[in-house]
């Protein structure tokens, strides 16, 4: 009706008009960067093979989701971060050993890499509808697949370049087959065993080892808010308790011995850090209400523990955030968040 | 002392610094307004003007078509020219009436009545019925029900919500500094109308001059008594937490008394009426002057506007000419917004009318649009979880309706969900959760 005005095209967007800054890339590529002083450490302890198994695992996980996107024809997305983070997390979890040619066990990590983008992510539909944590289903299958060469533990020789060392077993292998005795003699003594399972100079994954380096990234992620307290403490918290109480025993009798076990030796060892920060707190399956999280790390806490001390594993986080991870949508169907003024409106 | 708040919420950069330090203008009387029948919640009008008629400056020129509804008048003086179907800012095909301004400004008669505050309840109501007012903070919601309990309601306290969450908007803040005895009168009267003693004046902590002036507005201000009792009443001016959406009504009810209201419910379920600081002044001069709606505060801004305003509006001028007055747009301008940019609606054409609940017209340059295919699935980092000020999961509502599964999403919680927007500013996926939470609520029944 009105005199035509100035044709300027007007954009037309539903509401609301203004976005904050975050994006899904920034998210991963930022948790990629908070593993980096771990990885590093791995890398230190390990050498190049350690490099080079996590490189192989990367340049495998992002190959294989282009290569099925682009057969499916969907819409790429290599550079949201999130393959490469699959990978990145896998190569950590895995022994810098398996960079070996005699025996050949190079296409360890490449089968696990698409084990865990394309069965585990893809195939469920890509990003957000995966069910399982991908590295995690990799490794998992590795690890039955290849049980031998999975693992063989190398020494940490603290040289960059070294590509041989000897081979060892992991803390909580000893643990498991020799007793708490044993594995502080090993270390010298019990504060030396401490530092040592802090610093990450001990047999292990390559990116599980440290600590302390794990607990920088980790840090960051918490500063950052990309991840919150909840599911850490109470996966943390559970091992811990866990670990006083059932985690003892008798020196004589070798029977179990309630209240006297080391929570400290549980937490810094295997796994944990890695998977309590970087791995059980992954958006996509774990349970989005923080109610839930709770929940979720309770569960996580105690199914390790349940491996380590009774099951045929020495280390049981892999297990216990797979299985956590098949409850994750119905914690959250049960503990939905509690609708504004519904809880009142009961008590009236 | 911490500041009143809710749980959950966000903090958008507040741009309010474009126009706040724009006084409140009259805008040019437009040469002709498009009056929509339909502005509010609830049933439309129905016109009782014919094309051709003159009519004067305030004259109904339609009637309310039910309970829930509310008169409208002409803005201007002048001939009808036309009685049909227009957009409107939601894009809807509304019936509407135009009229040519003839540049008189004939006022129908207006009486000043200083002794206003002595009228009864009832007086009062039909005053602020007749100059058919409505919320003026966007829903558009007639005043008069909400004045209007169902008698097993006891209502104890009014509040004034001067909030303004939503960022750019700074009409309702200008109102607060130049306007703010004629608010405090206004809280007064709804007090009357209520038999209620206690007036609450909500503010959000980042505009402390406007704070300062509704309490100073509020000492100056003698109470006289207003309940049935004859108790004096009190009132006092708030700081809320700086905070959207903290203006939501069922937020600023929780931040400042404590109370939650139902789901479902209604803000008399608690006890408690809340009204805008516009509709404040609008019930000011209607029981004063018997001045009907027939204007309003319309903040332009944007960082796409030459000229940041904020004017006195008539309803029914066209956007196109508020654009004009305001200088055109910069190059950068990419999309209009009617309202604020949280629950604003983009326009996709100028010509549609200021109604009654436009509080801001809004210029965003075309950087930064997030274009409506440019998303992502749902991580479930859970972010829109931690700040929904309402306590639902928008991630699984979006998700459910997204897959078409409509009936599913009730059990989320699908119809307690009021639209603010926060779950999708906060979205690292850009997902359009608001629209796909419209489209589970069309597709289904509560």
């Amino acid at each position: 009706m009105a005199d035509v005005k100035k044709e300027h095209e007007l954009i037309v967007t539903v509401s609301p008009h203004v976005r904050d800054e975050e994006t899904t890339s920034r998210i991963m590529w930022t948790v990629n960067l908070s593993l980096l002083p771990a990885f590093f450490m791995g890398f230190y302890f390990f050498g190049l093979k350690a490099l080079f198994i996590t490189a192989l695992c990367i340049i495998s996980s992002v190959l294989s989701e282009y290569f099925f996107q682009k057969a499916v024809k969907k819409k790429l997305t290599v550079n949201d971060g999130s393959a490469f983070l699959t990978g990145l997390l896998l190569g950590m979890n895995l022994p810098s050993s398996l960079w070996s040619f005699n025996p050949f066990t190079i296409h360890v990590p490449i089968i696990g890499s698409v084990i865990a983008v394309v069965i585990t992510k893809q195939f469920f539909g890509g990003l957000g509808y995966n069910i399982f944590n991908p590295a995690l289903i990799g490794r998992a299958f590795l690890l039955i697949s290849f049980p031998k060469a999975m693992t063989i533990w190398t020494e940490p020789t603290a040289a960059f370049l070294a590509l041989d060392a000897k081979t060892t077993a992991t803390p909580l292998g000893i643990l498991k087959e020799d007793g708490l005795a044993k594995l502080i003699e090993v270390f010298g003594d019990k504060i030396n065993l401490y530092a040592e399972l802090f610093n990450g100079h001990r047999a292990g994954s390559i990116g599980e080892t440290s600590v302390l380096a794990l607990l920088i990234g980790a840090g960051f992620l918490l500063y950052k808010r990309y991840i919150t307290w909840h599911i850490p403490v109470s996966f943390l918290g559970t091992v811990a308790m866990l670990a006083w109480i059932f985690g003892g025993k008798s020196p004589e009798t070798g029977k179990m011995l309630l209240f006297a076990g080391d929570p400290l030796i549980h937490l810094l060892s295997g796994g944990l850090m890695l998977g309590a920060f970087f791995m059980a707190t992954d958006y996509v399956t774990c349970p989005s209400v923080r109610k839930g999280q709770i929940v979720f790390g309770i569960g996580c806490g105690a199914l390790t523990m349940l491996i380590r001390i009774k099951g045929g594993y020495p280390e049981g986080v892999m297990f216990a955030i797979l299985l956590m991870n098949c409850f994750a949508p119905l914690i959250d169907r049960a503990m939905k968040a509690d609708v504004f003024g519904a809880v009142k409106e009961k008590k009236k | 002392m911490a500041l009143a708040t809710f749980k959950g919420g966000i903090h958008p950069p507040d741009k309010k610094d474009i126009a706040k330090g724009r006084a409140i203008k009259e805008a040019k009387s437009p040469q002709r307004v498009v009056i929509p029948l339909s502005q509010h919640l609830g049933a439309p009008c129905k016109p009782i003007v014919s094309i051709g008629q003159e009519v004067k400056k305030g004259e109904v020129i339609g009637e309310p078509g039910g309970f829930v509804s509310a008169p409208v008048h002409a803005s201007v003086s002048g001939k009808v020219i036309a009685v049909a179907e227009f957009p409107n800012a939601m894009g809807r095909m509304v019936n509407s009436i135009v009229i040519e301004n003839d540049g008189k400004e004939e006022w129908t008669s207006l009486k000043d009545n200083p002794d206003y505050i002595k009228l009864s309840p009832d007086e009062l109501k039909e005053k602020v019925k007749a100059a058919g007012i409505v919320g003026m903070g966007g829903a558009a919601f007639p005043t008069l029900v909400k004045l209007s309990p169902p008698k097993e309601k006891t209502i104890d306290t009014v509040i004034i919500n001067g909030a303004e969450c939503e960022p750019y908007l700074t009409a309702d803040y200008r109102l607060m500094l130049e306007k703010s005895a004629e608010i405090v009168e206004g809280l007064k009267i709804l007090m009357r109308i209520l038999g209620v003693n206690k007036g609450l004046i909500g503010i959000e902590n980042n505009k402390p001059d406007a704070i300062e002036a509704m309490k100073q507005a509020v000492n100056k201000s003698p109470l006289p008594p207003f309940t049935k009792g004859g108790q004096g009443g009190i009132i006092e001016v708030c700081g809320l937490e700086v905070k959207y959406p903290q203006g939501a009504e069922k937020m600023l009810i929780s931040a400042l008394t404590g109370r939650e209201v139902p789901p479902r419910g209604l803000p008399m379920d608690v006890r408690v009426v809340v009204q805008n600081v516009g509709t404040a002044l609008a019930v000011y001069e209607a029981a004063r002057y018997g001045k009907p709606l027939i204007e309003r505060v319309v903040t332009v801004t944007g960082e796409g506007i030459k000229n940041p305003a904020n004017l006195m509006v008539k309803i029914g001028t066209l956007i196109s000419d508020i654009v004009d007055e305001c200088g055109g747009f910069k190059d950068s301008a990419g999309k209009v917004v009617s309202g604020g940019p949280m629950m604003g609606f983009a326009l996709s054409t100028l010509d549609v009318p200021v109604t009654k609940g436009t509080s801001g017209i809004l210029v965003i340059p075309e950087e930064g649009v997030v274009h409506a295919d440019e998303y992502g699935p749902c991580i479930r980092c859970g972010r829109c979880i931690d700040i929904c000020p309402m306590g639902l999961m928008p991630s699984m509502l979006s998700i459910l309706s997204e897959k078409g599964h409509y009936e599913d999403a009730k059990e989320y919680n699908l119809f307690d969900c009021f639209e603010c927007g926060s779950c999708a500013f906060v979205c690292p996926s850009k997902r359009p959760i608001v629209q796909l939470v419209r489209l589970a609520k069309s597709q289904t029944k509560p």
